[in-house]
């Protein structure tokens, strides 16, 4: 098979695989924070709301798309474009797993390999300011225009401790190639602790994580710092004056950005596809044992039916898990999909704390907000990066 | 491929260039600048650069072109009102242009005289790694200098938000 036609078939698989995560991470979003709320949640469209999302794709086309007059039509209708074009454009670079190969030919579970790949990302998110800036000021809404200056300001500040938490564990992996760095954390201490950046020596990564994790809920313009659209004083924001798919543009941005932040941060600090502990103490089993373990609830749950159509439904919910764990147990199965499961596993972990800190904290104040970025986040982040450098440069 | 890339790119940024300039509206002339600073990292991209180009568009397009849009928005600076040109400005103003242009070619023409054309991938010297070592061997003193010279702007800068401030 030619290099043209698998790129296609990896681009339109990994299109689909984040657009459907893209949906459905709103649903966790809004279980998970009805549940911390102690309410439902969505539970009306489908088995436990899981209808939800296409309910809302639907909701969205077949409303009135309205542009406002006195608006900048050109800068107006650019903005959302650019906004999630953006948002998609930076998952191109990210290792999913390790090389595999399909009818022969080797391939690997990136889209593509770039030796700039750090800054690939770094460049994409900094032009997807743009997208919320210019949506704010052609709105022509004294709202929208606070929302995008604000959100302008804040991104460039951040950027700063951002790009210095990422320069760190750039200078232990000594590569800007994404796949280099996941592979150089590969191994482990004493046989069961992971090299993983934040454990590495000669200076672990703990701080720039730190740094890194808070800087990306700035970046994404979530709760705590989501000022740009706070809706007790700018009533939605930079997207006031949008609506229909332009305004679900610039909501499928918003988590397209964590999605992109969060498979970052697992790729820089914690060690990508590589699994938590060696395969000799048994990591290549977790897998199965997680799904075979959903398998049984589910049947359990099917053979004490709450309702009637639960006898039904759940024991072929069941079917499905146990046959994902036989999947696992195959070893050709399980050496594609093991390093998939560990990558979501990592991901889905630091996408479930984005929406967990945003039913705990509440919303800074925004000379808070600026003054954390610029006299705590940056120094921090500078004394962590010289001390890096200064114990790479002794010990190694 | 390559000269057809370059062709749509160079094309892209003297559009976007001579648009900053007939623009009215400073956001419209910013915007258009973006689209220079774009297009001129692909040029770069094109010529084996990666770094640069990646360097280009976080540092020009990312922060500096932001910047430029926040001041402009938070001013909230409206469009500028166009007056009649001078008679003088209608009369010469053409063939001006055109002697500088032509002067211009006739000197690139003279400097560079059948520089061969550049291929991609054909430079290897783009790379992090190369403009690094460049940067702390042989170009050490110039990078040093301008790093002294861009505090003295940053402490420049301080001094005058706190006169302000008093």
């Amino acid at each position: 098979m030619n290099f043209f036609l698998l790129s296609l078939i990896k681009a339109a698989v990994v299109a689909f695989v984040l657009l459907t995560t893209l949906a459905y991470l709103q649903w966790v979003e809004r279980k998970v924070i009805a549940h911390i709320q102690v309410r439902m949640g969505p539970s009306r469209v489908g088995p436990h709301g899981l209808m939800q999302p296409l309910a809302d794709v639907i909701k969205l086309i077949t409303k009135e798309d309205l542009i406002p007059p006195y608006v900048n039509k050109f800068l107006y209708l650019a903005a959302p474009f650019l906004a999630i074009t953006m948002a998609l454009l930076s998952i191109s670079v990210i290792p999913f797993g390790g090389g595999f190969s399909v009818f022969g030919d080797p391939t690997w579970m990136q889209l593509t390999d770039l030796n700039i790949g750090v800054l690939f990302v770094l460049a994409v998110s900094s032009v997807g300011v743009y997208g919320i800036a210019l949506a704010g000021w052609a709105s022509n809404n004294k709202y929208s225009l606070l929302g995008g200056l604000r959100s302008s300001a804040q991104m460039i500040s951040y950027e700063l401790p951002l790009s210095l938490a990422i320069a760190a564990p750039l200078l232990l992996a000594n590569s800007l190639r994404l796949r280099h760095i996941v592979q150089q954390q590969d191994h482990f201490y004493l046989g069961f602790i992971p090299r993983w950046n934040i454990f590495q020596g000669p200076m672990p990564q703990i701080f720039s994580f730190i740094i890194f994790l808070i800087a990306a809920f700035a970046e994404t313009n979530r709760i705590p710092f989501d000022l740009p659209e706070a809706e007790n004083e700018l009533v939605a924001g930079y997207h006031t004056e949008y609506s229909s798919m332009k305004f679900a543009a610039f909501f499928m941005a918003e988590y397209a950005n964590m999605v992109t932040v969060c498979s970052m941060t697992t790729t820089l600090f914690l060690g990508g596809w590589l699994p938590l502990w060696p395969e000799s103490l048994g990591s290549n089993y977790l897998p199965s044992l997680v799904f075979a373990g959903a398998g049984a609830v589910a049947l359990y749950h099917g053979l004490n039916p709450v309702r009637p159509r639960d006898r039904l439904t759940l024991p072929v919910v069941a079917a499905v898990f146990f046959l994902l764990a036989l999947i696992f147990l195959i070893p050709a199965g399980h050496a594609v999909l093991a390093p998939l499961f560990w990558f979501a596993a990592k991901t889905g972990t630091l996408l479930f704390v984005f929406i967990w800190v945003r039913g705990t904290l509440p919303r800074f104040r925004y000379d808070q907000l600026m003054g954390f970025a610029w006299k705590f986040l940056f120094p921090v982040a500078v004394v962590n990066l010289l001390v890096t450098g200064i114990m790479v440069a002794v010990f190694s | 491929m390559d000269v057809l890339l370059f062709l749509i790119f160079a094309s892209i940024a003297v559009v976007c260039g001579v648009n900053v300039v007939v623009q009215s509206h400073p956001i419209s002339s910013a915007v258009s600048l973006i689209g220079v600073m774009g297009s001129l990292a692909v040029l770069y991209l094109l010529l084996g650069a990666e770094f640069i180009a990646a360097a280009q568009v976080i540092v020009y397009a990312g922060a500096i072109m932001v910047l430029f849009i926040f001041v402009i928005m938070l001013l909230n600076a409206g469009g500028e009102t166009r007056r009649g040109r001078s008679f003088l400005a209608q009369l010469l103003g053409v063939p001006l242009l055109i002697a500088f242009l032509g002067l211009m070619a006739y000197f690139v023409q003279q400097l560079f005289p059948g520089s061969p054309v550049v291929h991609f991938g054909a430079f290897q010297g783009g790379t992090a790694q190369a403009v690094g070592r460049a940067l702390f061997t042989q170009f050490l003193l110039p990078f040093e200098v301008v790093s002294v010279l861009i505090l003295i702007a940053i402490l420049g800068a301080v001094v005058l938000a706190q006169k302000e401030m008093d």
